[in-house]
């Protein structure tokens, strides 16, 4: 199944897919889906929902955890390191670009009052990522708990956000034991 | 920004051990930033304004720029927002060290998953860790939306360092903000850069006319 003239291939698909895909992410995978499913025929619609589920339970940037697992399937390692090369270039080619000119633009007035109307829709659309990470989760106490505590402590103490995740996840560790426990004890599991 | 990206010219006796140095602090802070976030996209938010904006890489006011940029850009959002840090902080060896230190993560994690099995997926334990995790994330995010906003209205406002300042209020930030959220609710189809655009043309309308 792996072939390594597909190598080539699997470089150029990403690179489509990283050049046209806006948001980036979630947003990426009907594009995704569209190319190496419909097209190319690399990998069925199983093997995206299986890379939902991994990719909503590994860390990291989304379009790069596809690429290297599609990658993966169609040409190795070396598939997998093409794929990934391929879905990040174009971002890279592009922003190395904009950096350029930034620094000149930004010395324009008219362009400062625009970035102080974008600086307030980015809360908003930040906002709206919200809604979307909340969607798909649980919506018992011990979620909105958790929100709300991890909402508090990074809005008014700076506490760093690499220990609020760590924290979170010994608590959702913890909260499993003793769920465990009251279901050991008690028979019939409860919610 | 532009002055962490002048240090690098400003240096003076012993300049190549400390050019390297900092390509590594960048390296080592994106890829620490690729390890934990989970979710893609928006969550990394949190993580690079407690790790670059407090280490004196970048400003909160240019992230926040650069997020506007980098939505507005095609292609991955962490390698939009990662190449465009280590641009701004050591030119493009920079951006080139950063992107390989927030990809890096996924790549190696993803490949042993690819390669091996997925079952340590399945296990108890992972399974009852984004049971926290999931929920701490949105938290994180929200809580870089609502400070943005508050922000933005009061700009003498510091919630982090719990100094509730309300003496100066912007009545146009106000206004964007409104008009921007009831939009996007009303119109869920109307896509990110769209509002962007809305959103930059009433900024120069109110801030630059009015």
């Amino acid at each position: 199944m792996r072939k390594i003239h597909k190598i080539p291939d699997l470089f150029l698909t990403f690179m489509k897919i990283g050049a046209f895909t806006f948001g980036g992410g979630y947003a990426m995978i009907p594009i995704m889906q569209r190319e190496v499913v419909d097209v190319k025929h690399w990998v069925t619609d199983e093997d995206i929902v299986k890379l939902l589920v991994i990719s909503e339970s590994t860390p990291g940037v989304i379009a790069v955890n596809a690429a290297t697992y599609i990658g993966y399937h169609i040409g190795g390692f070396w598939g997998a390191l093409s794929a990934t090369l391929g879905v990040v270039l174009p971002s890279f080619a592009i922003i190395t670009l904009i950096t350029f000119f930034y620094a000149q633009f930004k010395a324009l007035l008219w362009v400062e009052y625009a970035f102080m109307g974008l600086r307030a829709a980015v809360a908003v659309i930040i906002l709206n990522a919200v809604f979307k990470l909340t969607k798909s989760g649980k919506k018992d106490l011990f979620s909105i708990l958790v929100l709300c505590a991890a909402f508090l402590v990074a809005t008014f103490t700076g506490l760093n956000a690499i220990l609020i995740i760590l924290f979170a996840a010994i608590a959702g560790i913890l909260y499993g034991v003793i769920l465990a426990r009251r279901n050991a004890k008690g028979g019939e599991p409860r919610a | 920004m532009a002055s962490s990206s002048r240090a690098g010219m400003r240096r003076g006796a012993n300049p190549v051990p400390e050019a390297i140095l900092l390509l590594f602090r960048l390296f080592w802070t994106f890829f620490k930033i690729g390890i934990f976030t989970f979710g893609g996209g928006y969550a990394m938010i949190p993580l690079i304004q407690s790790e670059l904006v407090g280490d004196g890489f970048i400003t909160a006011e240019s992230l926040v720029d650069f997020i506007a940029v980098s939505e507005s850009t095609p292609g991955p959002f962490a390698v939009n927002i990662a190449t465009f840090i280590g641009i701004e902080a050591a030119g493009v060896l920079g951006g080139v060290v950063s992107t390989l230190g927030v990809i890096l993560p996924s790549f190696i994690i993803l490949l042993l998953i690819a390669r091996f099995s997925a079952k340590i997926l399945e296990s108890k334990g992972f399974k009852a860790a984004f049971v926290g995790l999931r929920p701490a994330v949105a938290g994180l995010v929200l809580a870089v939306a609502f400070t943005l906003a508050a922000e933005r209205i009061f700009p003498s406002l510091d919630l982090n360092a719990l100094r509730f300042d309300f003496g100066v209020f912007d009545a146009y930030a106000v206004i964007i903000l409104t008009f921007i959220f009831v939009l996007s609710r009303k119109c869920k189809k109307l896509s990110p850069i769209l509002l962007l655009l809305i959103a930059a043309v009433l900024g120069v309308v109110l801030y630059g006319i009015f």
